[in-house]
């Protein structure tokens, strides 16, 4: 079965010049080795494609049973001189809750 | 133990929060965060107008009504809101409190400026090109840490105002202060840092920026609360918030905001510190309580970052919008207008379309016809005039374009570019200076 991220996760945007970064966390800490195993960074930068144009670094947290998702040549420039409608990129957490797992 | 207020987490935040704080928070310290990276940019440019000015432009509101309460209270008032002018800032303070009759002492410090101590030579991290080739130029500061304001705090001046201070270390410098921390205490310190990056956004910490209906719902956010926090000598804190506002502190909201702009939580880095935030620890001690241990740390960077604002033309931008039966097919085919026109002289060129693909710049999934669609085209030019040609070319749309488009908005606004680069210590030398009344 398919499920959106969003259904069981939170995450919230942040930005450092052309840098965009992603938190993920679960609303129950139990699904954190599952958010592991398929939250991968290759899985993320495939859902971003057409988002996130550099390397994706993930970070594990497990004291905070949470992910930390660091991409870089994200932002069109980054923030300052972006063409972008939103160039904080602050709206991306919800382009990368849309991503699916399978579970 | 002390217990530090965040009473603004950006420039334009709100103004009653930081009221209630320091009215009701039984603070010992209040802090404002008001300094995005390009904010002290635009800063140092109205002080190049205008050199009694480029301060935080909410400074006088803000102090109008905070003054007479922090002097009530006994709270101190640390503050970035000097940007480009602290000791400007400081004398509008003064001026202030003299009109409203209070005796107060403000210590404001500078030193951030590095603007004469760089080297052409040196490479700006962004591009890896030599700084003498960012054209326009406008500020350089450099991100000084909580040593900077320990003199401050030592000159008992009530009211101590800056510029480029990093966020974290406005809320480190009352814990090093209070509790006497060594600078080799790299763990408390650390952990100290921890505690200021969750303060450094105010409400981000409290439920705002969170709230999601049905799925995250926050209690009264009209009147959302601003945090504090209670720090006890080791650095362990609680993060808490004034009883009657709203939002709230969870386990969810602090990881938010604990990971929020954080592109290393192994290394952290900030003047003061390398800070660890793999070794945090949170616990939920009571509604709206949670407590926050464990932060660990390795030494300070040797060098400083420096932000850079130069001046980088301006951006023209045009919107229209369409709706009702294939408004999106004609808004695409409105975009493909203004493109094929404009194609030469703008090559890139932006083309968005608003309530389908403009903010992610895609979208995931079917996309189902949506009923209303604004067309957004925009570029960005060395000069004013050019960049005015992209709102013409999309307001002529009226009487040139697909059927129905409604709503012509056009822009032209400067803009300020940020880059950074490093700078040995050893270069930024800061000082404070004393004014009361």
């Amino acid at each position: 079965m398919k499920k959106k991220l969003y259904d069981i996760a939170h995450s919230r945007a942040g930005d450092k010049g052309n840098t965009l970064i992603l938190s993920l966390i679960p609303y129950d800490e139990a699904d954190y080795p599952l958010l592991c195993e398929k939250v991968t960074s290759d899985a993320v930068k495939n859902h971003l494609k057409d988002i996130v144009f550099g390397e994706i670094i993930r970070y594990e947290m497990p004291n905070l049973s949470s992910l930390q998702f660091v991409c870089h040549q994200a932002l069109l420039g980054g923030v300052t001189t972006s063409l972008s409608m939103d160039t904080h990129g602050k709206s991306l957490s919800y382009a990368f809750l849309q991503m699916e797992i399978e579970v | 133990m002390i217990r530090i207020g965040s009473g603004a987490g950006f420039s334009g935040d709100r103004l009653e929060p930081a009221v209630i704080l320091a009215e009701k928070g039984e603070l010992d310290y209040l802090v404002l965060e008001c300094l995005a990276e390009r904010t002290i940019a635009l800063a140092q440019q109205r002080k190049n107008k205008d050199p009694n000015s480029g301060y935080d432009p909410l400074l006088e509101k803000r102090m109008d009504l905070l003054l007479p309460i922090l002097k009530e209270k006994g709270v101190r008032l640390i503050t970035n809101m000097g940007a480009a002018n602290p000791i400007g800032a400081a004398k509008k303070i003064i001026e202030i409190a003299q009109r409203r009759g209070i005796r107060i002492k403000v210590a404001a410090v500078t030193g951030d400026d590095v603007l004469e101590h760089l080297d052409g030579q040196q490479k700006v991290l962004e591009t890896g090109k030599s700084l003498s080739e960012v054209p326009n130029l406008l500020s350089a500061n450099a991100y000084i840490g909580a040593d900077a304001l320990l003199p401050a705090l030592e000159s008992g001046a009530e009211i101590i105002i800056a510029g480029r201070v990093a966020d974290p270390s406005l809320f480190l410098a009352p814990m090093i202060y209070h509790f006497g921390w060594s600078p080799d205490d790299i763990d408390k310190i650390a952990q100290g840092t921890v505690v200021g990056h969750l303060l450094e956004c105010a409400g981000q910490v409290t439920g705002g920026y969170f709230a999601d209906p049905w799925k995250k719902e926050v209690p009264n956010l009209a009147r959302l609360g601003f945090p504090f926090a209670d720090v006890s000598p080791d650095g362990t804190a609680v993060i808490g918030k004034v009883e009657g506002t709203g939002g709230f502190i969870n386990l969810a909201t602090v990881k938010e905001q604990l990971l929020y702009e954080a592109t290393d939580p192994t290394g952290y880095l900030t003047p003061d510190i390398t800070a660890d935030f793999t070794t945090v620890r949170l616990q939920e001690i009571g509604p709206n309580r949670v407590e926050v241990s464990g932060g660990r740390g390795r030494p300070k960077p040797a060098t400083l970052k420096v932000s850079l604002g130069y001046h980088a033309g301006y951006i023209g931008e045009g919107e229209i919008s369409y709706a009702g039966p294939n408004a999106y097919g004609r808004a695409v085919l409105a975009g493909e207008i203004v493109q094929e026109r404009l194609k030469d002289e703008f090559p890139d060129l932006r083309i968005d379309h608003i309530g389908v693909s403009s903010v992610h710049r895609t979208h995931f999934g079917d996309l189902r016809e949506p009923y209303e669609v604004r067309l957004r085209v925009a570029a960005n030019v060395t000069d004013s005039k050019k960049a005015a040609i992209i709102g013409e070319e999309v307001e002529a749309l009226y009487t040139n374009g697909p059927a129905g488009g409604g709503g012509a908005r056009k822009y032209v606004r400067e803009v300020i570019g940020i880059v950074s680069t490093l700078i040995p210590r050893e270069k930024v030398q800061t000082q404070i200076s004393i004014q009361e009344c």
